[in-house]
């Protein structure tokens, strides 16, 4: 049962084969069996799951049952969750049960998906490691010494070792694509835009994007079609219908344009994963594609305009964690000043706080104009970069990381690890959706192949890794772990 | 000795008149329980996210149109980053690049009956802050932010005022138009306007602008006098005693008539303002504006010209009626009521405004109606009654009598018998019992040289009026007597 | 544009975080090496390009002025660190 898809879990659901309360006290049985050596949970939601189970199981017998009725998954702990405690991976918000529920938390509720917890992540989405977690690393289900990647690495490591089929993470400079593609699972960057911000506790505003992330492309078209549309209460959500993306997944890649980047197949890109990349743009060949060498200039500036940007957003954000209404506050404080910045100090990682002093002084007074507003400009540079290649070829295609995953300690210096991410952030900037897709191994550590498509082309990219996984059998790899019987 | 010129700026903050807040649904409405209408937005709770109202916009723009102000197409929020508790995000959301309103004008009159234009430098869109409650919290101060996310327009004015009586004509202007369009109900005491006062001094003739004091939070027409009048003073002094001014904030303390430095440890603030990026540009497309444009009441100046112009009214009257919306509807009504200008003006800002200083009442609370105050007008101005009954009969409209209707004037002259006698041969009646009761008077009048006689006839005048107990008509007496005491 | 331990301490008082000198030390290293990659900015020609400041060019939707909101201060009290009598309670504010 545990190394099914959604998809085939959703015809089991509905043929009778198994219950929902049934797939959720099997799949809770596995974290409480393996999660303690992966740490990919923060909070097990164990009633509230089987209640939710019950519920699904109820409306199906009634013959009220949706595509999704039943179907289990995880959060990432970033999205608040009516009731259940929302700790964005940071001390700061270790006592905070959420008052209300994100969109994409109530769409899901109201698709009847079954929440069985939430999973680790880097403090409020800072890191590319899952290694800056108030609650501790989390460990790759395929190599226990390997990062998941970060900072949807919680979500990727449950999903990779079968704890659960799919799971929600965000991304707001490749945290989904970066560990799906280092647990060797699919995961998808909508257009920024595309999924309602409401409710997912900010990083960067105008970077963050929520996604699915599961076994196959199929998988997230169906969780996208459920979290996607338009949301009243986000005014950066777009107002555009939302196809059927399951739909679409049919379509033959004869006469797709791919454009590989020059710049993604430089410098620092590991020969093994240039290989496995490589390799899969011949599968894409041989399913009738074409392939041409485009160029995306401004790819160098992407992580610099990011971590001014980035920062910048974020230092303005994370100012409500101030000890007042909700949060960390520390204990018998002298005078206001004090309650904050011991709140603060004592609440917040040294990754955010290393951020949240980078975004206070690039914004400030004698600084703004040569850092943002230079970052901006640059931000414009690179999305036109895309735009432009958009106009030769349908899609980009190149690593999602320059090395597999990696040992966990191995980046002990910030700037190496923020390099990590330089296939995936120049996508925030430019808010184009992005999807990851397994794509061989390294070792026993797997490679993700990037797909890149114009803003709201999740159609297209959805098919295009689709049709990959109807021709390979990548995705269908499972690690050791996952296999152990109990 | 030292000319010394003051020069005037003013921020000035209105809270805008719409039902819920500029970027959430929560209630606006002023004096509920503490924290009862601080939604998650207002709160900042992680995850939550603004959206703008689009009344806040409307009648941001209608201000901008009602001071001939350029309305930018595109207007863009940016994030004011500070800490302070009644601050729940640790920024405020408000306009520092491109505010919504551009540089417009405002005429105040001053009370010479004089006009001067002050300029508006641009007027911005924000969100007002919650309250910080400083008693019976054990030491501790208590947040209530059922005011934050209020919307606030704020005004900035160039430093054009060079009195405190500009200051405080120009504050009582913006009032006036803000409440003209009804974008804020312009009540001090519940700090729907407030604003920061920047003041210097400088030689007279020198161009330069000395260094100025922001005095923060005042909040009444008074208040800004005062505090001006106070900072002008001690500003000059320091300078005549050789010292310096410092460029800092103060407060009025209006129980000791005084401003006072905000000496707080803090260096000077780094707001880090940059685009709030959970907001999008506000396009504005023209039609819009030219929509909003045709909703536009007559505004103060406007009607102040067309009083002078079209109705005759001295400058001073104009500028008076015109001073609010509330004044002015009250003295239309009571002009087109009684078909006459310049008595209706005489009665609104003689007997009734009067009436209504004693009895420390607002126009819109007075106790007589607009209509009833015009249908009294006109039955002077048709003689049916003369002027001290007339005064009878506004003391008791003033009284709720008459039974309250629109014609409640001519029930009072019913019922209290104040019609003027007109009736000659009644008169006649009077006049003669009158002078035969008065042999002496009558004797005196008849030796008297002509033109002494004029004043002499008063007595006879003040006779008839009282047998007639003031319902005859004075001027008809007049004559009638003059007509009998001359003909012997 | 080199970091001095000043500016650090600077924008730690202005983000409200408690620092001292010795802390102040180890993120001038830091923080003046991720600025020192974040400078590279400034080899970029940007001469008559205007700033991004969001990813799609949309402009802000307008909500209709209604009370949508109840209240809801006890539930949102029940996560606060301090409450009385429905207030939030901080050390005392001198104005």
């Amino acid at each position: 049962m545990h190394d099914q898809t959604l998809t085939q879990l959703a015809r089991a659901l509905a043929d009778g084969e198994v219950s929902s309360r049934e797939l959720t006290q099997t799949l809770l049985g596995r974290i409480e069996r393996l999660d303690g050596r992966l740490n990919s949970f923060i909070s097990i939601t164990h009633e509230q799951a089987l209640a939710a189970a019950d519920a699904a199981d109820a409306l199906r017998a009634k013959g009220q049952a949706g595509p999704l009725t039943g179907l289990p998954l995880a959060l990432k702990d970033i999205f608040c969750t009516d009731g259940v405690k929302t700790s964005c991976g940071s001390k700061m918000l270790d006592n905070f049960i959420a008052p209300y529920d994100a969109c994409v938390v109530e769409k899901l509720k109201s698709a009847g998906t079954v929440s069985l917890g939430k999973t680790n992540m880097d403090e409020f989405a800072m890191g590319s490691s899952n290694e800056n977690s108030h609650y501790g690393p989390v460990r790759n289900p395929w190599d226990l010494d390997a990062v998941p990647g970060g900072s949807s690495g919680g979500s990727a490591a449950a999903v990779a070792a079968g704890l659960v089929p799919a799971a929600m993470g965000t991304d707001t400079g490749g945290s989904i694509r970066q560990p799906a593609a280092f647990c060797g699972i699919t995961g998808l960057k909508p257009t920024y835009g595309r999924v309602s911000r409401y409710g997912i506790i900010a990083y960067a505003s105008s970077l963050d994007q929520a996604g699915p992330m599961a076994r196959t492309a199929e998988d997230c078209a169906l969780l996208l079609g459920a979290i996607a549309g338009h949301d009243l209460r986000d005014s950066t959500s777009v107002a555009r219908g939302v196809p059927d993306y399951r739909a679409e997944l049919g379509e033959s890649l004869s006469g797709l344009k791919i454009g590989l980047p020059r710049e993604y197949f430089g410098d620092g890109l590991a020969p093994e994963v240039e290989q496995a990349v490589r390799e899969a743009i011949k599968v894409y060949e041989s399913l009738g594609a074409s392939v041409h060498e485009v160029s995306l200039p401004h790819t160098h500036y992407a992580i610099p305009a990011y971590y001014v940007i980035a920062p910048a957003e974020a230092s303005s954000n994370l100012s409500r964690f101030d000890g007042v209404r909700f949060g960390h506050r520390c204990d018998a404080p002298s005078d206001l000043i004090d309650l904050y910045k011991r709140s603060r100090d004592e609440g917040f990682g040294s990754e955010v706080k290393r951020r949240i002093l980078i975004g206070t002084h690039t914004l400030s007074e004698g600084f703004f104009d040569a850092y943002y507003t230079q970052a901006q400009k640059v931000r414009r540079l690179i999305r036109q970069d895309f735009l432009d290649a958009f106009e030769e070829v349908d899609v980009l295609m190149g690593p999602a990381s320059p090395t597999p995953a990696f040992d966990l300690g191995a980046n002990k210096d910030p700037v190496s690890m923020y390099l990590q991410d330089i296939y995936t952030i120049a996508v925030n900037l430019a808010g184009i959706p992005g999807i990851s897709v397994p794509a061989g191994f390294v070792g026993s550590r797997p490679v993700g192949l990037q797909i890149l498509g114009p803003h709201f082309a999740e159609s297209q990219l959805l098919n295009v890794a689709h049709q990959f996984q109807q021709a390979t059998d990548w995705h269908q790899r499972r690690p050791a772990l996952a296999e152990e019987s109990a | 000795m030292m000319q010394w010129e003051t020069v005037i700026g003013l921020e000035v903050h209105v809270q805008l008149a719409t039902k819920s807040k500029i970027f959430s649904g929560a209630s606006t409405a002023f004096g509920a329980e503490p924290n009862s209408q601080a939604c998650a937005v207002d709160l900042g709770l992680p995850g939550v996210l603004p959206v703008l109202n689009e009344q806040a916009v409307a009648m941001a723009v209608k201000f901008g149109l009602g001071i001939n102000a350029e309305i930018p197409e595109v207007s863009v929020f940016d994030r004011k980053n500070y800490f302070y508790p009644d601050l729940p995000k640790g920024y405020q959301t408000s306009q520092m690049y491109h505010p919504i309103v551009g540089a417009g004008e405002v005429e105040i009159s001053l009370d010479d009956g004089a006009t001067k234009r002050i300029r508006v430098h641009h007027a911005h869109l924000e969100e007002d802050a919650g309250k910080s409650l400083h008693e019976d919290f054990h030491g501790m101060t208590g947040i209530d932010l059922n005011r934050a996310g209020t919307p606030l327009l704020e005004i900035v004015s160039e430093p054009d005022m060079r009195s405190a009586k500009e200051a405080a004509a120009y504050l009582k202007a913006i009032h006036a138009i803000v409440t003209y369009l009804g974008i804020s109900d312009g009540n001090m005491a519940e700090g729907s306007m407030r604003c920061d006062v920047n003041v210097s001094v400088r030689p007279k003739g020198q161009e330069a602008f000395g260094t100025r004091a922001e005095i923060k939070n005042v909040n009444s027409f008074r208040f800004v006098e005062r505090a001006i009048a106070f900072e002008v003073e001690r500003q000059i002094e320091l300078l005549e005693d050789g010292g310096t001014v410092v460029q800092e904030t103060r407060l009025y303390d209006p129980e000791a008539d005084e401003t006072r430095s905000m000496r707080t440890k803090e260096e000077a603030n780094d707001y880090r303002y940059f685009p709030c990026p959970d907001l999008l540009p506000v396009v504005l497309d023209r039609a819009y504006v030219d929509h909003l444009r045709s909703t536009l009441p007559e505004l103060p100046a406007e009607k102040r010209a067309r009083f002078e112009s079209q109705l005759g009214l001295s400058a001073y009257d104009a500028s008076v009626l015109a001073s609010s919306r509330a004044m002015a509807e009250y003295f239309e009504v009571v002009k087109d009521t009684c078909g006459d200008a310049k008595h209706a003006a005489n009665w609104v800002m003689g007997e009734l405004s009067g009436a209504l200083n004693r009895e420390n009442l607002a126009i819109e609370q007075s106790p007589v109606a607009a209509e009833q105050l015009g249908g009294l007008v006109a039955r002077v101005l048709d003689d049916t009654i003369n002027g001290k009954a007339a005064k009878q009969v506004f003391q008791a409209l003033w009284n709720g009598e008459g039974g309250g209707e629109a014609n409640a004037a001519d029930a009072i002259i019913e019922a209290k018998g104040l019609k003027q006698v007109t009736d000659s041969g009644a008169i006649e009646a009077m006049i003669d019992q009158v002078i035969a009761d008065s042999p002496v008077q009558v004797a005196q009048y008849r030796d008297a040289e002509p033109d002494k006689r004029g004043k002499m006839i008063g007595y006879f005048v003040g006779q008839v009026m009282k047998a007639s107990r003031g319902t005859a008509n004075p001027q008809q007496v007049n004559a009638l007597l003059k007509e009998k005491l001359d003909q012997a | 544009m080199a970091l001095e331990p000043s500016d650090v301490m600077r924008a730690a008082h202005l983000a409200r975080l408690a620092m001292n000198d010795v802390d102040a030390a180890g993120y001038v290293d830091d923080l003046g090496r991720i600025l020192a990659m974040v400078d590279q900015l400034q080899e970029v020609d940007t001469h008559g390009v205007a700033p991004l400041a969001h990813p799609l060019d949309s402009t802000q939707r307008l909500r209709a002025d209604e009370v949508t909101e109840r209240d809801q201060r006890d539930h949102f009290q029940r996560v606060a660190p301090a409450v009385e009598n429905g207030l939030y309670l901080v050390p005392r504010v001198v104005e």
